[in-house]
């Protein structure tokens, strides 16, 4: 198919030549041409299978027979008189929702108190890159051997006079315990995006307010906030979708999505109507509802946090 | 900042934020390329090359999942079952035992399916009704002789009156004991009913100051094998039964056996509290590491045992007994698609005639640890007199493989009703109930819809 792309653009190429192209109009063609070439796998690679889903989620399809009877909107009917799917998309929110606006804080505190020092910044920020880079499920493990019952953690606690925990065995806290390590996991990744930010913010602008006695919290409020907002906006948009496709760590963390149900996430559903179940139709509608809210999520960060500041 | 750079830097954020919004909805549905498929390119290029020979060679392929010993020894058995028969060759494919189903699902709408297939048998009646699959050639493996050859445990592989799949071995579950800890607890034999395993369980459950584990009496997952042991074990131990004839209705409730096996099992973790999930994260990592004095684990352990705790003294017993004796089993059994035909189902029932001979069942035990599905090889005294094979050899006369129609799910249901009565205090009556109402939904759900077809 790219192969075939390639060679009617080039025959269009020589046809346009022949019409006699300037330089300049012969550039821009080659500079668009082979623009246009990753799109063209993006087109193969992600264009058509969201197609397709969209497709198969009017269907019934387990997977491995030859044909798909058309089914209209049942798949989504069922789906949503699923108490477990709607389970999951409570539970997707609830990462969404701890996540995100976790996330930012820590990654902007961070940034803020590396951008106030100036001995081991390169030292600091490595520590807090190293999580980012570290596998998920490797990071998963040791968090479960940390929290187990008769783990480490609750060794401290007890030392320190308090209750033991149940942490990934207890449906309250099982959530918040993996929403806490992938904030923790990407602590790195947004301190590195904010230092940028920071770095962007002259500091003309600090010493002015500085002049007119504004204090640290309102040259903060005033001046870093508005300023940092794209730096904020793409921060968010990117956490907001990392939560909304929590999987890994939930895979590797929780038995099942357990404790009955309580970590189950919509990818994780997908994941087991699509390759546990065999039920591709109702995958794909779940894909489909997930497309949708993810759509529906960005465009409202883009909305609320997209302001322009001048001064 | 101008407000033209600006702008652009917001575009540029919309752009990425549109890509990864793509990029975020394919993950879901995204799977991994084919592994390293080599797709039925035999039978054309054999039908090119086919003057020089007599007979057409016919290439089948072989997919099991990624078990080394396993995959070792198809390896080896391919070479000895291609000097029987010259004619064929046989290719292996293997996957990631968690990509499984995965791989299936998405090779096989491609067009690579094998012609010859492991499955687990738990995931028959899916495969079954998706069409996937035909019935064993009748001619090569009668239903009568299967039945008097085999343990009965293998009917669990027949569905609508015919057989689709005939496994190799078997496996069953028993009770690991750590010999060393029962010395310190002064325990000089394994417990044999449902009494003694409850002493014994209390008798070496160790705690610390502050009421954590150090060693559980019993390791406690009911994710694990514990919900097999319910299903296929304490359930008919009580007297209880798992299924109607039909195999369309849940009996669990229908006698009060099935509530006092569910209890039984409950009041180790809720009344004697002798273990409890995620303890050293799980079941066999606590019995490894010798912080759980028992567990009921299956033969295919014995491997890892081995390997990652070859100094670990411990011992195999017989599943404890309550009215009667019951054990369950599983197994991983070999079945022919539907779309094989001609020559190709031809060599594939020849080579599924030979997994299931005699010497291969032996070569089997030897090298997976998995013992012959059949009586006669089974029951032989070699096997029977081993110290850790033996207790799982002899439980298998009385061993049974309940018939999941959906094993995830099944399972996934048996550990909330356990989760309910643990974690939110639900009445242990009530978890049950519910549990078998879901469980009986799951079945009305799977025969509405085979029904259909």
């Amino acid at each position: 198919m790219i192969a075939n792309a390639i060679r009617q653009s080039a025959r269009a190429g020589r046809r346009l030549l022949s019409i006699r192209l300037t330089y300049k109009t012969q550039r821009y063609l080659f500079i668009y041409l082979m623009l246009a070439l990753p799109l063209l796998y993006f087109i193969g690679t992600r264009l058509v299978p969201i197609v397709y889903s969209f497709n198969i989620s009017v269907r019934e399809w387990d997977v491995l027979s030859p044909d798909k009877p058309y089914v209209g909107l049942a798949n989504f009917k069922d789906l949503f008189a699923d108490e477990v799917f709607r389970k999951s998309i409570g539970n997707t929110f609830l990462f969404v929702a701890v996540g995100v606006p976790g996330q930012l804080a820590a990654g902007l505190a961070v940034a803020l108190l590396l951008q106030s020092v100036t001995r081991f910044r390169g030292f600091f920020r490595t520590v807090y890159f190293i999580p980012y880079v570290t596998s998920i499920v490797a990071v998963s493990w040791v968090f479960r051997w940390l929290l187990m019952p008769n783990g480490w953690v609750n060794a401290a606690l007890l030392k320190l006079g308090l209750d033991a925990q149940l942490f990934l065995q207890s449906p309250h806290q099982a959530p918040y315990v993996i929403a806490l390590s992938m904030i923790w996991q990407s602590v790195g990744f947004q301190m590195l995006i904010f230092i940028t930010g920071l770095q962007g913010i002259p500091s003309v602008y600090y010493e002015a307010a500085h002049i007119d006695g504004a204090g640290p919290w309102r040259r903060f409020r005033h001046i870093t906030i508005p300023l940092l907002n794209p730096v904020i906006l793409f921060s968010a948009v990117i956490a907001g979708i990392s939560y909304l496709q929590a999987f890994a760590q939930i895979v590797s963390m929780t038995q099942d999505g357990g404790p009955l149900n309580s970590t189950r996430t919509l990818v994780f559903h997908i994941y087991k109507l699509a390759f546990k179940s065999f039920e591709m139709g109702s995958a794909s509608a779940a894909t489909v509802v997930l497309f949708v809210l993810i759509l529906a999520f960005t465009l409202l960060q883009l909305k609320v946090l997209n302001r322009k500041v001048e001064y | 900042m101008t407000t033209y750079s600006r702008n652009a830097k917001a575009l540029s954020i919309l752009t990425l934020a549109f890509v990864l919004l793509l990029a975020a909805c394919g993950g879901g549905k995204q799977a991994d390329g084919p592994a390293s498929p080599s797709p039925g390119s035999g039978s054309s290029s054999s039908a090119s090359s086919s003057p020089k020979s007599e007979q057409e060679k016919v290439t089948i392929e072989y997919w099991q999942y990624e078990y080394p010993a396993k995959v070792a020894l198809i390896d080896e058995l391919i070479k000895q079952f291609q000097e029987q028969n010259p004619n064929i060759v046989v290719k292996q494919t293997n996957f990631p035992y968690d990509q499984y189903n995965e791989k299936v699902a998405t090779l096989v709408p491609a067009g690579k399916g094998p012609d010859v297939i492991n499955l687990y048998y738990g995931w028959l009646p899916q495969y079954v009704a998706s069409g996937f699959l035909q019935p064993l050639p009748e001619s090569a493996f009668p239903a009568a002789s299967i039945e008097s050859d085999y343990y009965p445990l293998v009917s669990a592989a027949k569905i609508d009156g015919r057989y689709w799949a005939i496994p190799t071995a078997v496996r069953t579950l028993a009770l690991f004991y750590n010999k060393d800890l029962f010395a310190k607890a002064n325990i000089t034999e394994p417990p044999a009913t449902w009494e003694e395993l409850v002493e014994a369980a209390i008798k070496l459950t160790e705690k610390d100051a502050n009421g954590q584990f150090v060693v559980e009496g019993l390791a406690w997952e009911p994710g694990a094998q514990l919900h097999h042991w319910y299903r296929d074990g304490l359930l008919h131990q009580a007297g209880g039964e798992d299924l109607s004839e039909d195999r369309r209705r849940i009996l669990w409730a229908d006698s009060p056996a099935g509530l006092e096996a569910f209890q039984y099992l409950l009041d180790f973790a809720i009344k004697y509290k002798v273990g409890t999930t995620g303890v050293f994260t799980d079941d066999a990592t606590a019995f490894k590491t010798g912080h759980a004095a028992m567990n009921i684990d299956g033969s295919f352990r014995l491997g890892s045992l081995k390997t990652d705790a070859p100094d670990l003294n411990y011992g195999i017993a017989p599943l404890p007994s309550y009215k009667s004796k019951s054990t369950p089993s599983s197994f991983w059994a070999n079945a022919i698609p539907a779309n094989v035909s001609g020559a190709k189902l031809e060599a594939a029932t020849k080579f599924l005639q030979f997994l299931t001979s005699k010497e291969v069942q032996e070569q089997w035990v030897e090298k997976v640890g998995e013992f012959p599905a059949q009586k006669a090889v089974a029951s032989q005294d070699k096997y029977l007199h081993d110290e850790k094979l033996g207790p799982f050899i002899a439980q298998l006369e009385n061993s049974k493989a309940h018939f999941f129609i959906d094993e995830a799910n099944e399972r996934t249901l048996f550990v909330d009703a356990t989760n309910e009565v643990l974690l939110n205090n639900v009445p242990v009556e009530k978890a049950f109930r519910s549990l078998v109402d879901k469980t009986q939904k799951l079945y009305d759900e799977y025969w509405a819809k085979a029904d259909q077809k």
